[in-house]
């Protein structure tokens, strides 16, 4: 072999990877591995690509259903919609790049979720994103929401995919690590999905796209390793993103989709052409070989070792059938992308490299993919939580002026208004959206049917911080509850799990908990999980962040012309409040903005009530009874009272409401979260007709008052100007940039 | 003084704006056209009498603003107008 770095423990060390793990390896090949061998098995068998720790853990999370057609380990997970038509989606995390270079990181971010859509054949028509910043006030967070903004409504114009809404978090823990989860949801035929295998020894396997850089090679690794000074000097395998080369890729794989030549396609995202080929022979039991020389390369003297780990981005590897590489060429060149027949498939099972007749690269593709080392890592429960539920309602002093403090907590980052950041996203191109972003869950239209496809997505990190098994849980309901508010039926999520590093048991626990709570509530709200991914290693210096399992539910709303919004459309309506008002304040924005405290356990969540509410909701929205439907959050009943008053695109509306809590404080009945509510709004001879829906379902009712005026006027604690609530909502963010 | 700064990708950095013009020269029937990498120009007017002193002010906006060092290469010369 010409001149490559020898192998050393050293090198091993560098390379991740443990002294066991590289026991393991040299069991398996029956020899050492040469330096480009070992580059490949460091990447496929780090946490980012292997789940070796989290594997074990994710075992319990239901992902079957009725209209479940493809759940995890696939690109992305697919549900059945009815009249032949299927939705593919998948969320995933790009926080380390992120942190590195913000819109580079964001852009590519983008791309790859996109690419895992349009990979199983689907037209991408909508996008998502979950977004968690440090402080307001720390010195790099506007720096970083810039970038990551632009990057992505960069990267997501241009491809002409509607970014149509999400959730932007600010929070100290996230000042060294901040967090990208990115989502897109495609449309397809369900007879037309295409899935990353390579059947059948001898067809030719053909890389088309982007050429082959030296880019951000070892990105892979880099997600498995916190972050400590010296990050700054791996800043040279950040990718650069290319959209307009991304839309070309898109069409041309569409258009060789609508062919019958390939008969698997795989996008390349991390780990490149190494994760892609092996994945794919894996998935179907064969193997592949590639000759390298035959890699389109954009820089001279590349290694055998740069070229199979580069994640240079806008490149798919397929297998198509024998006989048919001409016709496949000539799409692909009409795009006026680079397209080259680089191997094939074989029978014996191995990944196989050739570099100039030689072979530098020979390990069974399924060790690669399959049977990384698994592990059991020890869990126990953090010491800070002992301190945290020592929390006590009666040593908070209770504010004075509450209507000021609603003010306050409207205009804090978050909650208030996120128009800055979707403002910059196109959220209109396709002509499909019906909500738009700013009410509980954005609604697209499925031309060509009645149909239309609710998505949102969600996390509150604090609660799961503080009990991240309840974290886990109000995660996957606040999601529900948000599709049922827009008229929604939830059909399935996929997730985005964030934690610190692994290796210590408290994360593990943190991690296993809110696992068990995910698990828990998509069983009971019949949501199975059918894809997404785990980042680890969210730590600087040792710091983690808030566990963060960042739920993306989908819901499907039969008839497009029911569908609901958040704020109210009429004055004289009736005002109705479903569940009910149990004023805990632990884990609550009113206490982290106005109190500057994160404690306490968050609000309790019975999973009988919240589904008897959320179906008493869903059933009222059905009939066509109620005129609005917004969900308590964040900020408690007072907020999402305000919300409904001003956050419609029309006239603003003023309330006047009497709402009831057992003799409880006014800032615990104003700002408590407790969970389980929504607000509707309705004309008053309806009123009557839900009270049978409610009754039936058992679920708690009061009417609380009605729309009219130019004031918020809540018992006799608030009674403010609609106007002024309306100006600190609006301007929060933007005027803190 | 006048600052005169150039600022390229670093090699090796993919150059979606070059690929692009290349393209462009391509179709116009440049077809010996190999590779194009583009990157900005740019001049700032420094109120210093002698350039020894800017030095290191410029060099601190190119770290800062001017550049993007994660991506970027920047070099300058410092000159009398």
């Amino acid at each position: 072999m010409r001149n490559e770095p020898r192998v050393t423990e050293e090198l091993v060390k560098e390379h991740g990877l443990t002294e066991e793990e590289y026991d393991k390896i040299k069991l398996i090949l029956g020899r050492d591995p040469n330096y480009t061998e070992l580059g490949i098995l460091s990447v496929m068998w780090s946490e980012h690509c292997s789940y070796k720790s989290s594997k074990v853990f994710l075992q319990d999370l239901p992902t079957e259903g009725e209209h479940i057609i493809q759940g995890p380990g696939e690109n992305a997970g697919i549900v059945d919609i009815g009249d032949g038509l299927a939705i593919v989606f998948k969320m995933e995390s790009h926080n380390h790049p992120s942190f590195i270079e913000p819109y580079q990181g964001a852009a590519t971010g983008v791309g790859g979720i996109l690419r895992d859509i349009f990979t199983m054949g689907a037209r991408p028509v909508a996008s998502l994103n979950s977004l968690r910043f440090g402080a307001f006030d720390h010195p790099k967070t506007r720096y970083l929401l810039n970038g990551v903004v632009a990057g992505i409504a960069g990267y997501g114009n241009c491809m002409g995919v509607p970014t149509v809404g999400g959730e932007v978090y600010f929070n100290a823990c996230y000042n060294g690590n901040i967090l990208v989860n990115v989502f897109t949801l495609g449309l397809i035929k369900k007879e037309k999905i295409f899935k990353g295998v390579a059947y059948g020894p001898g067809n030719p396997v053909i890389y088309v796209g982007s050429k082959t850089g030296r880019d951000g090679i070892h990105g892979a690794t880099m997600a498995s390793e916190e972050f400590d000074e010296k990050s700054s000097e791996r800043r040279p395998t950040v990718q650069v993103g290319d959209p307009f080369t991304e839309k070309l890729l898109l069409e041309a794989c569409l258009e060789v989709m609508d062919t019958d030549h390939v008969v698997g396609i795989q996008d390349m995202g991390a780990a490149g052409l190494t994760c892609s080929s092996c994945e794919m022979a894996s998935r179907a039991g064969t193997g592949i070989e590639m000759d390298l020389s035959m890699v389109p390369k954009r820089e001279e003297g590349m290694t055998p070792y740069e070229l199979m780990l580069s994640e240079s981005q806008e490149r798919m590897l397929l297998v198509v059938k024998k006989g048919r590489e001409r016709e496949v060429t000539e799409i692909f060149e009409k795009w006026d992308l680079d397209v080259s027949i680089v191997g094939k498939v074989t029978d014996d099972g191995m990944l196989r490299v050739i570099d100039d007749g030689v072979t530098v690269v020979e390990i069974p593709a399924k060790i690669l993919a399959e049977e990384s080392p698994v592990y059991i890592r020890p869990k126990e429960r953090p010491q800070y939580l002992s301190k945290t539920e020592k929390f006590s309602t009666d040593k908070i002093p209770e504010a004075g002026n509450h209507g000021e403090v609603l003010i306050k907590l409207l205009g804090s980052p978050n909650i208030a208004s996120q128009e800055w950041v979707y403002r910059q996203y196109d959220h209109m191109v396709r002509t499909n959206t019906v909500v738009l972003p700013g009410s509980d869950a954005a609604v697209i239209r499925v031309k060509g049917t009645k149909k239309g496809i609710a998505l949102t997505v969600d996390c509150n990190s604090r609660y799961a911080y503080l009990d991240p098994y309840l974290g886990g849980m109000i995660a996957v309901a606040e999601s529900s509850r948000n599709l049922v508010c827009s008229g929604a039926k939830p059909l399935a999520i996929t997730d985005c799990l964030n934690y610190g590093n692994p290796e210590k048991p408290d994360i593990m626990w943190q991690f296993d908990q809110s696992t068990k709570g995910l698990s828990e509530a998509c069983k009971r709200f019949n949501t199975p999980v059918v894809g997404g991914n785990v980042s680890f290693y969210n730590e600087t210096r040792g710091e983690g962040i808030h566990p963060t399992p960042t739920v993306a539910m989908v819901g499907l709303i039969t008839d497009i012309g029911l569908h609901m919004t958040q704020w109210f459309k009429r004055d004289g309506d009736q005002v109705v409040l479903l569940g009910k008002n149990c004023g805990e304040l632990g884990g609550t924005e009113y206490l982290a903005a106005i109190h500057g405290q994160e404690e306490g356990p968050p609000p309790r969540l019975e999973l009988d009530l919240e589904i008897s509410v959320q179906d008493t909701c869903l059933e009222a929205i059905q009939e066509g009874m109620i005129m609005s439907a917004h969900d308590c959050s964040e900020g408690g009943i007072a907020v999402a009272l305000a919300e409904c008053c001003f956050s419609g695109p029309k006239s603003c509306h003023g309330v006047a409401v009497n709402i009831s809590g057992d003799n409880m404080r006014g800032d615990c009945l104003l700002f408590g979260e407790s969970q389980s509510r929504i607000i509707v709004s309705l004309y008053e001879d309806r009123l009557d007709d839900l009270r049978k829906i409610a009754e039936r379902n058992n679920t708690p009712l009061s009417v609380i008052g009605r729309v009219g005026g130019d004031r918020l006027v809540i018992n006799d604690l608030i009674d403010c100007p609609v106007t002024r609530l309306e100006q600190a909502w609006r301007r929060g963010i933007e005027e803190r940039l | 003084m006048l600052a005169r700064i150039y600022v390229t990708l670093k090699k090796g950095v993919l150059d979606p704006q070059g690929k692009a013009v290349q393209h462009s020269l391509e179709s116009l029937g440049y077809d010996k056209v190999k590779d194009v990498r583009l990157g900005k120009y740019m001049e700032v007017k420094l109120d210093y009498s002698r350039a020894g002193e800017s030095e290191p002010i410029v060099r601190e906006m190119c770290e800062k603003l001017l550049a993007n060092p994660v991506i970027e290469d920047y070099r300058f010369e410092i000159t009398e107008e």
